[in-house]
């Protein structure tokens, strides 16, 4: 019998995890990465030639990331790495990936789709003026490219990124303006019994509130997001919020990092035909996996942020799970121990990811509060009022209807950055439950397709 | 059993051919009940491509499509909505001089119908629409056609037949068709029963299923239409593009929207399925069209594709649809199947029905689209199976 093809999506922790297993089990996978560099986004290894030490790169997360890294440098050798390649569809078991603008074809007995995530995003007023980054965008420039996303800089949002962002960024000399969250601080005492599955983590978790309290910055939680003020010209130069106390605070600043904890891009799932569940902790649709991370669909395996959002650790070991998962169902034989310790840890893993998605929660009401003036769509230019006289006036009662007669989440991010505010907006406006109101189905390209791409023999 | 609902017709498939013959229908005072087991225009009529061409077009079609393509002229008016359509002129082109004969030949052939097209090759070609890559060797200009929305069309004319008056029932599945009493009776998945003097089935990839109930199989296939668009750019494209060639991969059409969106379509069908509701784009599909619309149009070469997509559209053996009254049973009425070409029709295809349920007979010629045509086929493949 022939070398059975195992392709992993994703360098990042769980997609070297599971290349890990995979090589241990005599195999020779392919991985597939979009980055120049392995690491995914939170190990992101600088371009080479940047010299910054990994302390500076990674603070408290240092040593995991060298670790992480140094396991790749070993397997290198031992796997088929393709850098540079974007995935950007997968249909009867082939990945097309483009990669320097030339299409490529793999075709795999099993697929690990490790993809990461991206920020969860909540429009608000004025989000659509130049300055506004994710928190994961403001993260890059600064891990990546050594830049700021401004001179004076607001924070605001929720999750665990928006305060590590912060601090990173106060560290790094910027000036940080204030620091805005949405979620109250009673809601991250209640969550301390799930938080304290893992001490470690919660401890980090207080060193960095310490240091945010140390740094001078505002900080102020349990706010609501008003506008963020700008100018077409000029870009940002201030956000607004209420304040627990009621009061409307303006923050005077020239960019704004925005973001509410993290979604999974679970777009190459989605093509690949993985069936999706309504997860009301988080409200969101998320695909559906067992305990070791299979989809729905045979041979298709999903591990990381990119179903489910646990961080890095968790990706270490979801990765080396699903991995073990595809050898178990290919036939080959699979570390039992090691793999019985990787899905006691992993319950861990997943308590924990519960308690910070009760201490952070998506503020669902804020996006149905939003004004009928507010961009929501970016990519297309549409408001708030145009998404809900679809959903009032013309009977939008589900998201995709909801986009065909309005074009939100038609444009170049299909709906992965208004996705998820478009649905409770709907669901607020017609009053049906958020869970009918239905996901944005995927489409191809999961990011931009270049049209000489077509030029080019495959 | 619940309540039976009763009204003068009973339309059963809200795409854009039964939304369009309710709102007519409604204009000639008749009662309407539509019956759509999604959302009204949720399938081909809201997936296709958006053209509102009648170049190319089977001559004896002609007609209906004139006599759509003036509907289209004041659709904003009569609907009171904006389904944007932009009568930009279409373009249809040749890299051959086969081809090119061809379609000079189809634009003689096409005059008597009162279609009007302009033959264009050379520099005078590449003088007016510059934009035309090297290959091509000459095109054919219908200055009056053009290009509209899809996703929009179709829910604007359920939205105002149901203004008008007409009972619009969607998620509503009908299982069971049947003459009953010298009326008809229409049974849901639900449960409910509907009742009508005369019939229309417009029930497109789904046609064939209702019209075997009454003794008139259709042999529909279905396939997918291979869609994509690109991110916007400057307006510049105006009129639609469209090859004419014999060779399947060379099948390409594009638009550019006003936003500045080209849509573009063509070349290999996809997949799809009357059973899932589902259909889809192939990859490779996809990257052969590429290198395609950059024949057209080179500059091309620079944009990125944001989305593809598709849709269940239902085909016969012959290409054209199955329009009319049935052979078989008086009051009842088909218009389904009409094999990708069916957008442009759509509004006329409401009113010539509405034309021929309300007074027994229309003005515009429909014969060639009779279901008789597949009478002796009976025995052939009547799902809607691929």
């Amino acid at each position: 019998m022939a070398e059975p093809r195992l392709i992993i999506v994703g360098a990042g922790p769980a997609g070297i995890r599971a290349a890990e297993q995979l090589v241990a089990a005599g195999l020779r996978p392919v991985l597939l990465d979009e980055g120049q560099r392995d690491g995914g986004q939170i190990y992101r290894r600088q371009p080479e030639g940047f010299t910054r030490t990994p302390e500076q790169l990674y603070g408290t997360e240092a040593a995991r990331a060298v670790a992480l890294h140094e396991s790749f440098e070993q397997l290198k050798p031992q796997i088929d790495y393709r850098p540079r390649h974007l995935a950007w569809n997968v249909a009867d078991g082939v990945v097309h990936t483009i990669s320097a603008g030339k299409p490529g074809q793999f075709a795999y007995d099993a697929l690990i789709i490790a993809a990461g995530a991206t920020d969860r995003l909540l429009p608000v007023k004025g989000w659509q003026h130049a300055g506004v980054y994710s928190l994961g965008g403001a993260q890059i420039a600064l891990k990546a490219q050594a830049c700021a996303i401004g001179r004076k800089v607001v924070f605001m949002g929720t999750g665990p990124l928006l305060q590590l962002v912060a601090l990173q960024y106060h560290k790094a000399g910027a000036e940080v303006v204030a620091l805005l969250d949405t979620s109250p601080f009673h809601r991250q005492v209640m969550a301390l019994p799930k938080l304290a599955a893992r001490p470690d983590m919660l401890l980090k978790g207080l060193r960095i509130v310490a240091g945010l309290m140390a740094s001078g910055m505002a900080i102020h939680r349990g706010v609501t997001p008003v506008e963020i003020h700008g100018e077409a010209e000029a870009g940002v130069t201030g956000a607004s919020v209420r304040l627990a106390s009621g009061e409307i605070r303006r923050f005077d600043c020239d960019a704004v990092g925005l973001g509410y904890h993290l979604r999974p891009e679970a777009q190459l799932a989605d093509l690949a035909r993985c069936a999706f569940t309504f997860d009301a902790g988080t409200r969101q649709f998320w695909p559906e996996i067992d305990a070791d991370g299979r989809s729905s669909v045979p041979g298709v395996y999903l591990a990381g942020d990119g179903v489910r959002t646990q961080g890095a650790d968790g990706a270490e070991i979801s990765g080396a799970l699903a991995a073990c998962a595809a050898l178990e169902d290919l036939g080959r034989p699979v570390p039992e121990a090691r793999r019985a310790e990787f899905r006691a840890r992993a319950r861990i893993m997943e308590r924990f990811r519960e308690g910070i998605a009760e201490a952070y929660p998506w503020p669902a009401h804020l996006a149905a509060d939003l004004p009928d003036e507010a961009i929501l769509c970016r990519c297309e230019g549409i408001t708030v009022g145009e998404l809900r006289d679809a959903a009032n006036a013309k009977g939008a009662d589900e998201v995709n209807r909801a986009k065909a007669l309005t074009r939100v989440g038609m444009g170049r991010c299909q709906g992965r950055y208004c996705g998820h505010a478009g649905a409770e907006i709907v669901a607020a406006a017609t009053g049906v439950p958020l869970e009918a109101v239905g996901r944005l189905r995927g489409q191809a390209p999961v990011k931009p397709l270049p049209v000489a791409a077509g030029e080019v023999e495959p | 059993m619940t309540e039976v609902k009763r009204s003068d017709v009973l339309i059963i498939g809200g795409g854009i051919m039964g939304a369009s013959a309710a709102f007519f229908l409604r204009q000639r005072g008749k009662s309407v009940t539509l019956i759509e087991r999604g959302l009204i225009g949720q399938q081909a009529s809201g997936t296709n491509f958006g053209n509102v061409r009648r170049q190319g077009r089977f001559l004896p079609q002609l007609p209906l499509a004139n006599r759509s393509r003036e509907i289209w002229g004041r659709l904003n008016e009569l609907l009171g909505e904006d389904a944007e359509f932009l009568p930009s002129g279409h373009l249809r082109l040749a890299y051959t001089e086969e081809m090119a004969g061809r379609i000079e030949q189809y634009g003689r052939d096409a005059r008597p119908y009162g279609l009007e097209l302009e033959m264009i090759s050379g520099n005078v070609l590449r003088d007016r629409f510059p934009f035309l890559g090297p290959e091509i060797r000459a095109g054919s200009y219908s200055p009056l056609d053009g290009h509209a929305n899809p996703r929009l069309a179709a829910p604007a004319f359920g939205r105002a037949a149901k203004r008008a008056g007409a009972e619009i029932v969607e998620r509503a599945e009908v299982l069971s068709v049947e003459q009953e009493g010298g009326s008809f009776r229409a049974g849901t998945a639900d449960g409910r029963v509907f009742r009508a003097e005369q019939m229309l089935i417009t029930a497109g990839a789904w046609g064939s299923r209702l019209s075997q109930q009454f003794g008139e199989p259709a042999p529909l296939v279905v396939h997918g239409p291979q869609m994509a668009v690109t991110e916007p750019v400057p307006y510049g494209l105006e009129p639609v593009l469209g090859i004419a060639t014999t060779i399947p991969e060379e099948i390409i059409y594009l638009r550019q929207v006003k936003r500045g969106n080209i849509v573009f379509g063509g070349g290999i069908r996809g997949p799809a399925s009357a059973e899932t509701l589902r259909a889809y784009v192939k990859p490779e599909n996809t990257l052969g069209q590429l290198a395609q619309i950059t024949r057209i149009v080179p500059a091309l070469r620079r944009l990125n594709v944001i989305r593809v997509w598709s849709g269940i559209e239902s085909y016969l053996p012959d290409d054209i649809p199955i329009m009319g009254p049935s052979a078989r049973i008086s009051g009842l009425h088909y218009a389904f199947g009409f094999c990708g070409h069916g957008f442009q029709l759509g509004p006329g295809v409401g009113d010539v029905m509405a034309e021929l349920i309300a007074t027994g007979r229309t003005s515009t010629p429909i014969e060639p689209f009779t279901i008789a045509r597949f009478a002796s086929s009976a025995t052939n493949q009547t799902g809607g199976h691929p």
